[in-house]
C-alpha cells in the first residue's frame, strides 16, 4: 500500500534506530506522546525498548475515552436507562467502568456505530424514541460529530442529540508543562489531531516553554525520525517545532474541518480524568437543542473512580500501569477496572496486550 | 480513537458527499464533504467514515528524501 509501506520499511526502521542510538546525549530525553494511536505504535513495534537508552516515552493524556470522565460514563449510563433513548456510541466507551456499572451491564439499548453518522439513520428509524449520540474524541473526530449535527439541523431531525464530552488537545499540554513536577523535553504532537487542527497552535509549547515539538505520523520509521529530530535539537540546545508528517499535516491543518467545527460547537472550560478542570479545553454545541444534558434533566450523582485504579496519574505521565496494584490481576482488557485498561488505545491495555508485565 | 487509515478513493459522487474508497482490496464507503476537492486516485486519511486530509505525494517523497540525506550523512560522518 502506497504510503504505508515505505514508512514500514524494516531496512530504513534499522538505519534509524543506529543512528539514534550513537547521539551523544549527556542524559536520556523525556518526550511524552499525546495520542492514544502513537501509544499504540510505540508498544506494538517495541519502539520504547528499541531507543530506551537515549530516550524515556512517556504516555499523556492522549486517549479521549480514557480522558472521560467518570461523571460522563455515570451521565450516559443514566440515559441509557430511559426507556425511550437509543445510545449510540464508539464501541470503546462501553466497557468503561462508572460509578455503578458501564452502559455493556446497563441493559438499555446501547449501539455501537463506527461513524457518527449512523446516529442520524437509527434516529430516522426509531422516531418514536430518541437518540443519543456519546460525543467523545478530539480534533480528529469533532469534524464528523460536527457535521452529523449540521444534517440533523438541515434536516429537521428533532430526536437526535449529544453528550457532549470533545475536548481539544492544546490546553492540556499546557496543564502539564504548568505542572512543576512535570519533567518533560519535547512532546510528540499528534499527527491526526493536527492533520485536522494544523500544528501552529502548539507554537507556545516552543515560544513560552523552551520545549521541543515534533509532528509525527504513526509508522514505524515515522515515529523514529520525529524521535531523530528531537534528539538532535536537544544534543544542539535547539529549540523549535518541526512537521515531520508533512504528507498528511499543513500547518493550518483542515480548515474546512476546522471552520465547520467552530461553527456547530465553541470552547468551554472541561475536566478530563486526571488533569482535572481545564480552561476552554472541551466543546459544547451553540445550539443548545440538540444537547442531551439540556433536554433530559438528569440528577446530579455521587461519581467516584475505583479508589485503587492510577488511571488519572498515568493519563499525567507521572504513574506507568505495572504500578497498579490491579494491573494484569484483577484489571486486564476482559475485566477492566479503569479506561486505561478498555480502551485499546489505553496505555494501560497497551502494556498489557504487548506483554509488558512480563518482562 | 485518533486512528487514521489511509485509503484510495475509487470513485467520488460529489453530490451526495461520498466516496468509494479501497485499502487491501476492502471496500468502503467514505464521507468527502471535510475536503475541498478529491478525485478518483487519490489517497485520504479516512478516520470514523471521514476522509479529513488528502494525502500529498510530494511531500510523502520529500520525507523519503529527507531520510536518504540522513542517511547518507551518517555514512560520510560515521
Ligand atoms: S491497570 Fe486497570 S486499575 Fe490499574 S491503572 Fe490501569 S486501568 Fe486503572
Amino acid at each position: 500500500m502506497k504510503y504505508l509501506d515505505e514508512f514500514r520499511d524494516s531496512e530504513r526502521v534499522k538505519r534509524l534506530l543506529k543512528i539514534i542510538n550513537s547521539i551523544k546525549l549527556p542524559e536520556r530525553v523525556r518526550i511524552m506522546e499525546v495520542c492514544g494511536t502513537h501509544t499504540m505504535s510505540i508498544r506494538r513495534f517495541g519502539i520504547h525498548r528499541l531507543v530506551e537508552d537515549r530516550v524515556e516515552l512517556i504516555s499523556g493524556p492522549g486517549c479521549p475515552v480514557c480522558v472521560t470522565t467518570v461523571d460522563y460514563i455515570d451521565r450516559a449510563v443514566m440515559l441509557s436507562e430511559l426507556d425511550d433513548v437509543i445510545i449510540t456510541t464508539f464501541g470503546d466507551l462501553v466497557k468503561v467502568p462508572g460509578t455503578r456499572g458501564s452502559l455493556s451491564t446497563s441493559g438499555g439499548d446501547v449501539r455501537v456505530v463506527y461513524s457518527p453518522i449512523e446516529s442520524l439513520k437509527i434516529a430516522m428509524d426509531n422516531q418514536d424514541r430518541n437518540v443519543v449520540f456519546l460525543a467523545v474524541g478530539f480534533e480528529t473526530t469533532v469534524p464528523g460529530i460536527a457535521l452529523t449535527v449540521k444534517e440533523a439541523m438541515q434536516q429537521g431531525v428533532k430526536n437526535f442529540y449529544i453528550l457532549e464530552g470533545n475536548k481539544i488537545m492544546p490546553p492540556p499540554i499546557r496543564a502539564l508543562l504548568d505542572d512543576p513536577e512535570m519533567e518533560i523535553d519535547a512532546f510528540l504532537l499528534p499527527g491526526h489531531v493536527c492533520t485536522v487542527s494544523g500544528y501552529l497552535q502548539y507554537e507556545f509549547i516552543v515560544r513560552e516553554y523552551g520545549k521541543v515539538a515534533v509532528v509525527s505520523g504513526f509508522e514505524p520509521v515515522d515515529i523514529l525520525l520525529a524521535i531523530l529530530e528531537i534528539l538532535k535539537m536537544v544534543r544542539d540546545g535547539k529549540r523549535g517545532i518541526i512537521n515531520m508528517y508533512p504528507r498528511a499535516v499543513k500547518p493550518h491543518g483542515n480548515r474546512k474541518a476546522m471552520d465547520l467545527v467552530y461553527e456547530i460547537f465553541q470552547r468551554a472550560d472541561d475536566t478530563w480524568r486526571g488533569l482535572g478542570l481545564i480552561p476552554l479545553s472541551g466543546l459544547k454545541l451553540r445550539n443548545r437543542s440538540f444537547s442531551a444534558e439540556e433536554r433530559f434533566e438528569l440528577p446530579k450523582m455521587d461519581s467516584k473512580e475505583h479508589p485503587l485504579c492510577l488511571c488519572g496519574e498515568i493519563l499525567k505521565g507521572k504513574a506507568r500501569p505495572d504500578q497498579c496494584r490491579l494491573f494484569g490481576t484483577a484489571c486486564t482488557p476482559d475485566h477492566p477496572i479503569g479506561p486505561c485498561m478498555v480502551s485499546s488505545e489505553g496505555t494501560c491495555a497497551a502494556y498489557y496486550k504487548f506483554q509488558e508485565y512480563l518482562r | 480513537m485518533c486512528l487514521g487509515v489511509p485509503m484510495k478513493i475509487i470513485e467520488v459522487n460529489r453530490e451526495l458527499g461520498m466516496a468509494k474508497a479501497e485499502i487491501s482490496g476492502f471496500i468502503q464507503n467514505i464521507r468527502i464533504d471535510l475536503l475541498d476537492e478529491v478525485s478518483a486516485g487519490d489517497y485520504v486519511i479516512v478516520h470514523a467514515g471521514f476522509a479529513i486530509q488528502k494525502l500529498n505525494e510530494k511531500d510523502a517523497l520529500e520525507t523519503l528524501k529527507l531520510i536518504e540525506e540522513i542517511f547518507f550523512d551518517d555514512e560520510v560522518s560515521g
